[in-house]
């Protein structure tokens, strides 16, 4: 590819220093950008970056909520990541999301009177279902006529998110509600137990569980391999006999299963009734997550929790007189310069020095 | 020249890192100045949206500001665009840090309130919009529908096509309820005249707004008004040429051609009162439904495209609805089908407009 004088050539194998030196340079060029607009407006930087890591990370409070906030961003990320493993580009986690939500839902308001022991399993698979059904209806014509399933699943989340509004401004809404759009709040055994006092709950060891999981699978096993190969190189996978539409149908599923699981751990963990507006989005974040974790699993987990630190300390430091609009600001540009050096880690720039020295057919085939 | 590349790269940007932390550490002295007495009382705020130049949340942060000028030991904090997923932690945050009185002003905001109220009994909670309540949690609203009904009365004077647009955000009890005193107040000025509406199924989106108005332009209407939270329908009513009824805060700045009025929320006085009756200590949990009588919705000044006659009208709707004799929803009110919801002479309980889900006569369209 090429801009201008400058040419993007693709690294044989990423630097073990500038792995390290991207990522820290990024954030430190976000930082800068962020304070520039900081000061203009008057305001020390210092201070409120002091204030925005410090109390996302480092008070118990603050570390326990960012907790809270990465658990559905980790599943969701991690669900994402099944399907880009395989160059699948499911852009529906936010539908999965929603539809794992409503199964678990359905499952709680139809057995409110059951245990936890009974009501909770059921209620993950439900959520795990109603994710899997969700990935899967892409699927299919995905598999066997090739329809574009990153214009499917995207339009199917509108279509989960409708669904799940017609419900609770209709049939499934709390007879005594006064007619507002929430569903009855869930009786006790449907609710995740929380650890001590905080709100962190066991939507957390799903996440950490199937991060494990996933890492185990993807490096250590036979179907691991053939899903890399399937999407490095669908020809040589089809030449050496492995089955794409199976295995399309399959990730896909799987992939929806773990959104939908970040639908049911939000409804049954944190919200304990389902309401519209109950995820700004986690499903379209999880995929700046995956992408940025290189679909590595474990990274993942450590990724969707410096997301949750960022949005929860964005909302402590309005509390000092940063408006949100600042703050919507500085994520941004921490984004996108993570983004940006993510390029440099993988793509060296060259300077042509004339029209003709540049490096042709290497670049990222522009 | 690939290695002096990377390295004249990393240069640059560790300079640049450099120069940033000089940048961070010169500067000094614009702070803002922290509270200085240690009476101040520190009153939180959390808004679903960004203020800007109009609509709800813009409407609750002129009520803070006018709290900030009336009340001298105040100092206020505010987080702004906050989901309900979010809700809990921020209004925590907002009573760590010593807000000893904090308004939700958002529905959504409900069960978080009651949540974090729990924790924090020597905070005062209030959760605008709202059914639950505890010893520390009351709620507030204001009985817009009686502000509705008089700008019902300038669209009916209005319309020459007697036909009239509404543009509505989601059927909630709220929403159906201003619909329907609009539509008694047109009714009132115009019995021929009837009501459309179009459901957005958002409250918040400028382009599926003007979307949802042009339709109802093109079928025929000549007044758009709206339930939402942008001048949206408005604006498109203005690019038509056409007339329009704003909502929550005066949006004739943003349509002046178009916008006859607005039916307005004004929480300054409410704010106020509040505080000052935390502060004294005499302060109770109550559910507040304010009357127009109290001030917390009015009618906005009238664009120079209405006419005397129709001021007098309202003004004349006016006084009845202050001096308490007649409210809106007073018999015979009949639904959509013809029946007879209320008796002749008789007034609507506040618990049935609370759960009000039908439409009046006069209505075109379906919950």
């Amino acid at each position: 590819m090429k801009i201008g004088l400058i040419t993007l050539e693709k690294r044989a194998a990423p630097s073990p220093i500038m792995a390290v030196m991207v990522p820290v340079v990024s954030v430190f060029m976000a930082l800068l950008v962020g304070a520039i607009f900081l000061k203009i407006t008057g305001r020390e930087p210092l201070p409120i970056y002091f204030e925005m890591f410090s109390r996302a990370f480092g008070t118990r409070y603050g570390l326990s909520e960012t907790i809270v906030k990465s658990i559905p961003l980790m599943l969701a990320g991690l669900g994402v990541a099944v399907a880009f493993r395989m160059q699948l580009w499911n852009i529906g986690g936010e539908g999965q999301l929603f539809m794992g939500a409503f199964a678990a839902t359905w499952v709680a308001l139809s057995f409110p009177d059951q245990a936890a022991y009974l009501l909770l399993p059921l209620m993950f698979f439900a959520g795990c279902a109603g994710g899997a059904v969700w990935g899967l209806l892409p699927a299919i014509p995905r598999a066997y006529m090739g329809v574009n399933e990153i214009i499917t699943t995207l339009m199917l989340n509108y279509v989960a998110i409708l669904w799940v509004e017609y419900l609770v401004y209709g049939p499934w809404k709390d007879p005594h509600g006064y007619n507002f759009p929430l569903t009855a709040k869930f009786t006790a055994g449907a609710i995740l137990p929380t650890m001590g006092d905080s709100r962190i709950h066991a939507g957390l060891l799903f996440g950490l569980t199937i991060a494990v999981v996933l890492w185990v699978v993807f490096n250590r096993t036979k179907w691991g391999y053939e899903v890399r190969v399937i999407g490095d190189s669908p020809g040589a996978a089809r030449f050496a006999g492995m089955n794409i539409p199976r295995n399309i149908l399959v990730v896909m599923a799987v992939s929806g299963a773990i959104c939908g699981l970040a639908g049911m751990a939000e409804v049954s963990g944190l919200m304990h009734r389902l309401q519209p507006g109950f995820s700004p989005g986690y499903g379209y974040t999880a995929i700046i997550i995956a992408w940025l974790a290189k679909l590595n699993p474990l990274a993942i987990v450590l990724v969707a929790f410096l997301f949750g630190g960022l949005q929860v300390g964005g909302y402590i430091v309005q509390t000092t007189g940063v408006p949100a609009t600042m703050v919507a600001m500085l994520q941004g540009s921490v984004l996108f310069f993570i983004l940006g050096g993510d390029i440099l880690l993988r793509y060296r720039l060259r300077w042509r020095r004339s029209p003709d020295s540049g490096a042709p057919g290497k670049g990222v085939g522009a | 020249m690939r290695k002096p590349g990377i390295k004249t790269l990393l240069v640059i940007l560790t300079l640049v890192v450099f120069a940033f932390t000089v940048v961070g550490c010169g500067g000094g002295g614009t702070d803002t100045p922290a509270p200085a007495g240690d009476e101040k009382v520190k009153v939180g705020f959390i808004y679903i949206g960004s203020p800007g130049d109009a609509g709800w949340t813009f409407a609750h942060e002129k009520g803070r500001q006018f709290l900030l000028d009336q009340v001298p030991n105040v100092v206020t904090e505010v987080v702004e665009n906050v989901g309900d997923a979010d809700a809990e932690r921020v209004l925590t945050q907002l009573a760590e840090n010593g807000n000893k009185i904090i308004f939700a002003t958002s529905f959504g905001f409900m069960d978080p309130t009651i949540n974090v109220a729990a924790k924090y009994p020597d905070v005062t909670f209030l959760h605008c919009s709202g059914y639950k309540v505890a010893d520390n949690v009351g709620t507030y609203f204001g009985r817009m529908y009686q502000a509705r009904y008089l700008s019902g009365l300038v669209a009916g004077e209005a319309t020459e096509t007697n036909k009239i647009g509404y543009v509505a955000a989601h059927p909630i009890p709220e929403v159906i309820r201003g619909i329907n005193a609009f539509t008694l107040g047109v009714r009132e000025a115009n019995p021929e005249a009837t009501v459309r509406v179009v459901w957005t199924n958002t409250w918040y989106d400028p382009a599926e707004e003007k979307n949802a108005a042009n339709a109802l332009l093109d079928a025929g209407c000549d007044v758009i008004a709206q339930h939402q939270d942008t001048p949206g329908p408005m604006q498109a009513a203005e690019a038509k040429g056409k007339l329009s009824i704003g909502y929550n805060s005066d949006m004739s700045a943003l349509a002046p051609k178009a916008i006859m009025t607005s039916a307005v929320w004004n929480w300054g006085p409410y704010y106020v009162e509040t505080v000052k009756a935390v502060i004294g200590g005499t302060w109770t949990s109550s559910q507040y439904w304010g009357p127009m009588s109290d001030g917390i919705t009015a009618l906005a000044p009238f664009g120079p495209m209405v006419s005397d006659q129709t001021k007098n009208l309202v003004e004349e709707k006016k006084a009845l609805i202050l001096s308490g004799d007649w409210d809106v929803f007073t018999g015979p009110i009949k639904d959509q089908a013809g029946e007879l919801k209320v008796q002749d002479a008789q007034v609507m309980d506040d618990g049935a407009m609370l759960e009000m889900m039908w439409f009046v006569e006069g209505v075109e369209g379906s919950i």
